[in-house]
């Protein structure tokens, strides 16, 4: 998500241009295909090249690089085992939007792959029609080959590539595309990925392993305080390490500062350990700045007083204060979330060559095109002075949107005259990220004697990550908002949505499912404790909130504005109940909802809708005598739409499922003095392999092509959470209303 | 000067003996198939074979090895066809890959000392590498079929 996108953005709309891009020697030809390129041009001006395939999104484990590239590949009648995929640089005029993030690269682009694959597919077939002086439509593509049937004639792509590219492109309604039952690779989920025989032997290049001809190696002493300035530090007690070759201090920027390197000093060497024994040496001293008392339990009791009175509404219905008034029982709950840090296994690098004007960067970066942009600006370059090229991204989950480390690695580049790669340590990573937020989240509900809901009151309390780019920002904005908060699908009369003001005294940045965590979290907890307060059977008591099947546009309710649609046109993706419905009672009835458990066994249900998807999970827990628990079970339901890549959608339900259980068991970013308590992996814990998820089993809802495609890589990960602690509930009766879980059910 | 062995090439080192073998791997023979994950022992990315057996290579100095064998990812089968690096594939274990030259690393050294572990025996031996996607699941599946040549 980058500003662009932050701030209403203008609808999306599937116009497409297709253009022929080798014809104006954007890029040689380096594919099976020789030389034919094309790209798709996208309001603004968005293009998409690819030679065969190249991948113009970051991998970072969803498998874009791999679904996308397919999609055009099965379109053009290419043979898989003959594309090569290439890596798109940053260049978002040539390439289109590149930013990765927000589960939305199969949604935006399977269609305008498909325009380009088929467009290649009918450039091909003429220019073999041309040579053989035949009508085009004698011909046939097919397997990486154009066959003229009626005389036996074939011609492979390559051999036709160079005639295919000097060929006008095809206008959009020229096209033919395949129907679905003549796919090969879509949908069909049996194509490893592109990069994986690379991971398996270690050839994979990240951003942590790119190695440049007279590089150095550095690392970087920020301040531990957000703010905070440079006093001194020991200059000369660095360089006396072996192996160390400068030192250099890098400007803070005041903030908000966007993705701007924090204060620092920056220790240049011939290697990375020789780096990290100098910054150790450094002994800085800092002026911590106004954030130096912020401190994680006072600022949950501020956030805990500021749920407890009225806020700036945000979406209301009824009279939900009166309703609750009225109401023969009312239940209250407040939940809170503590800071979250990315930590993905690659902790952040970057690598540049500052030279004669330009600069070259080699990075892990979610978006390369906004990082080409802030690295100009940064460097007071133009921006076609400067490339950025994409290695693979050892995870991201959003950390790597922000180009902090790129920018850094820049400076130093021209302040030694050498390449420079920038390592950060996970110290680094865990004490200078940018944080999800915290929040406290306070539910009041009023039910009749009949245990009918009447009446929901919701106060979101969460610094935004706004503050982070603009002064003065105490307030959700519309995409955190519309994360769950205000988009909420159930049949209640009175509803009324507060978000009262919350400062920020960190870098506030999304992190995987962003706001959809803290707003499922209470909203899927809170039903169980409803369900319970009413003895009701949550699915039964859930699948009366959701009502009946219908579509709810929060867009005609009192105090939205600006209600945000992850990007997409309302009409395309309403808000449907019935699939939202549908998810439950699947995921329910593959767990076995109501089943006997054994003792200390309990099932969860949780359900949430984000990035357009709609998903239902069931986790089994079981809890022993001393509170440790194991899951012996998940069962997740998914609809989103049409699937191009179904093993790589079961491999995202899997992960986000220890996604989830870690930011649930040990999720924890907390701040005392102005820092941050945790460094590494021994307090910023994350489940591992001997407490993971026994089985996640993954139940996709069938989509033909006709029902839009949504988001993947987020929005399973905000039902684990719920799922997890009101299984907890079920087996030990132990409400679970603050993550995370860590020892809370030690006895 | 340390004298070792790295994928069956005789190498020779006189800088720093506190250097961690994983930083000489990585910069200093341009090795970058072992990664760098957190330094201190905690999550198996920077797993390698030092004579058979699975180390942390960010936990190991280089004055600790000489005259030992190292084999890293890079080396640990010429083809890239061992049975964990088939199974691998074959389960479509990684998504973003990163933790998975150690989980590798150290899944062969598991099948050589048992070579047919059990689930648990699996998480006992796996438990020391993270893996932030969560590719646990397919991990476990793919160790047991490397094991029983599924």
């Amino acid at each position: 998500m980058t500003m662009t996108k932050m701030i209403p953005t203008p609808k999306f709309e599937p116009k497409f241009e297709i253009e022929n891009v080798s014809r104006r020697r954007f890029i040689q030809g380096v594919t099976a295909v020789g030389g034919l390129v094309l790209a798709v041009r996208m309001l603004p001006s968005a293009a998409y090249a690819y030679e065969t395939g190249a991948g113009h999104r970051a991998e970072m484990g969803t498998g874009s690089r791999t679904t996308l590239p397919l999609v055009v590949a099965d379109e053009m009648e290419a043979d898989w085992s003959r594309v090569r995929v290439v890596q798109a640089p940053g260049d978002e005029k040539k390439y289109g939007n590149q930013d990765t993030d927000g589960s939305r690269s199969t949604r935006h682009f399977i269609q305008p792959m498909r325009q380009c694959g088929a467009a290649c597919r009918l450039m091909l077939a003429t220019a073999a029609a041309k040579r053989w002086n035949v009508p085009v439509g004698e011909v046939e593509a097919m397997n990486h080959e154009v066959i003229h049937k009626a005389s036996g004639k074939k011609l492979g792509y390559g051999e036709l590539a160079a005639d295919a590219a000097a060929l006008p492109t095809p206008a959009i309604d020229k096209l033919t595309l395949k129907t679905e039952a003549a796919f090969r690779y879509i949908g069909k989920g049996t194509t490893p990925t592109v990069d994986v025989y690379n991971v398996t032997v270690g050839k994979a290049t990240y951003g942590q392993d790119v190695i440049i001809p007279g590089m150095k190696f550095a690392v970087v002493a920020r301040t531990p305080v957000l703010g905070g300035k440079l006093v001194s530090y020991d200059e000369a007690a660095a360089m006396k390490v072996a192996g160390v070759e400068k030192v250099i201090k890098i400007d803070g920027t005041p903030m908000p500062a966007k993705f701007a390197p924090l204060e620092g000093v920056a220790v240049v060497a011939k290697n990375t350990w020789a780096a990290m024994k100098g910054r150790e040496a450094l002994k800085p001293v800092w002026d911590d700045g106004p954030h130096k008392s912020y401190d994680s339990a006072a600022f949950r009791k501020e956030m805990s007083a500021a749920a407890a009175k009225s806020g700036t509404p945000v979406r209301s219905e009824g009279d939900a204060d009166k309703a609750l008034g009225t109401a023969a029982k009312v239940v209250t709950a407040e939940y809170y979330l503590p800071h979250l840090a990315h930590a993905t296994m690659e902790p952040p690098a970057a690598t540049a060559n500052y030279a004669n004007g330009k600069l070259e960067v080699w990075a892990p970066v979610q978006s390369p095109g906004g990082t080409r942009d802030d690295l100009a600006a940064k460097m007071k370059m133009k921006v076609e002075d400067v490339t950025v090229n994409v290695t693979l991204l050892g995870g991201g989950f959003g950390r790597k949107s922000k180009c902090d480390f790129a920018q850094e690695a820049a400076i130093l580049s021209k302040a030694v005259g050498a390449p420079v790669k920038v390592v950060w340590t996970r110290e680094d990573d865990i004490q200078h990220g940018f944080y999800h937020t915290v929040s406290v989240e306070r539910i009041d509900a009023g039910m009749d004697a009949a245990g009918k809901v009447t009446a929901w009151r919701h106060r979101s309390v969460a610094p935004t990550i706004l503050s982070t780019f603009a002064p003065g920002q105490t307030h959700e904005f519309p995409v955190e908002l519309g994360m769950g908060l205000i988009d909420n699908p159930f049949d209640i009369p009175n509803m009324r949505m507060e978000n009262p003001a919350a400062e920020s005294h960190t870098r506030i940045g999304w992190y995987r499912s962003v706001s959809n965590i803290p707003h499922a979290f209470a909203i899927q907890s809170f039903v169980a404790e409803m369900a319970h307060a009413a003895g009701k059977d949550h699915r039964e008591f859930l699948l009366t909130l959701i009502g009946k099947d219908r579509i709810v546009d929060p867009r005609k309710s009192v105090n939205v504005k600006d209600y945000w649609n992850y990007g997409d046109p309302w009409e395309t993706y309403p808000i449907d109940t019935a699939r939202l419905r549908r998810v439950v009672e699947i995921a329910t009835k593959e767990a076995g909802w109501g089943r006997t458990m054994p003792a200390g066994h309990g099932l969860g249900l949780a359900v949430h809708r984000s990035f357009l998807s709609y998903i239902a999970t069931v986790v089994e827990v079981a809890v022993d005598a001393k509170g440790n628990l194991t899951v012996p079970r998940v069962d997740t339901a998914i609809d989103a739409g049409y699937i191009a890549n179904p093993d790589r959608v079961r491999s995202q339900m899997e992960g986000a499922a220890v996604f989830g259980m870690s930011l649930a068991k040990y999720g924890e970013i907390s701040f005392k003095n102005g820092r941050v308590e945790q460094s590494n992996f021994h307090d910023y814990k994350m489940v591992r392999i001997d407490e993971t998820p026994a089985v996640t089993h993954v139940h996709i809802v069938p989509a033909d092509l006709s029902v839009p495609s949504s988001g993947v890589g987020e929005p399973a990960v905000p039902p684990f959470a719920p799922a997890l602690c009101n299984a907890i509930f079920a087996a030990t009766g132990k409400r679970i209303r603050n993550l995370p879980i860590a020892d809370q059910l030690s006895t | 000067m340390i004298s070792l062995q790295v994928n069956g090439q005789q190498r020779s080192y006189d800088g720093d003996p506190s250097m961690p073998l994983l930083w000489y791997l990585r910069d200093e023979l341009a090795m970058p198939g072992t990664k760098f994950g957190c330094g201190v022992g905690l999550c198996g990315a920077c797993t390698v074979h030092v004579d058979g057996g699975a180390v942390r290579s960010c936990q190991t100095q280089m004055s600790e090895i000489q005259g030992h064998k190292i084999t890293t990812i890079e080396g640990l089968d010429a083809e890239g066809n061992h049975p964990i690096q088939k199974a691998w594939r074959q389960a479509g274990v990684p998504q973003c890959g990163y933790c998975q030259a150690g989980q590798i690393m150290n899944a062969a050294a598991l099948l050589d000392s048992n070579k047919n572990p059990s689930e648990t025996q699996i998480a006992e031996a796996m438990a020391g590498n993270i893996c932030r996607c969560g590719c646990y699941q397919r991990i476990t599946a793919a160790i047991k079929a490397a094991a029983t040549g599924a």
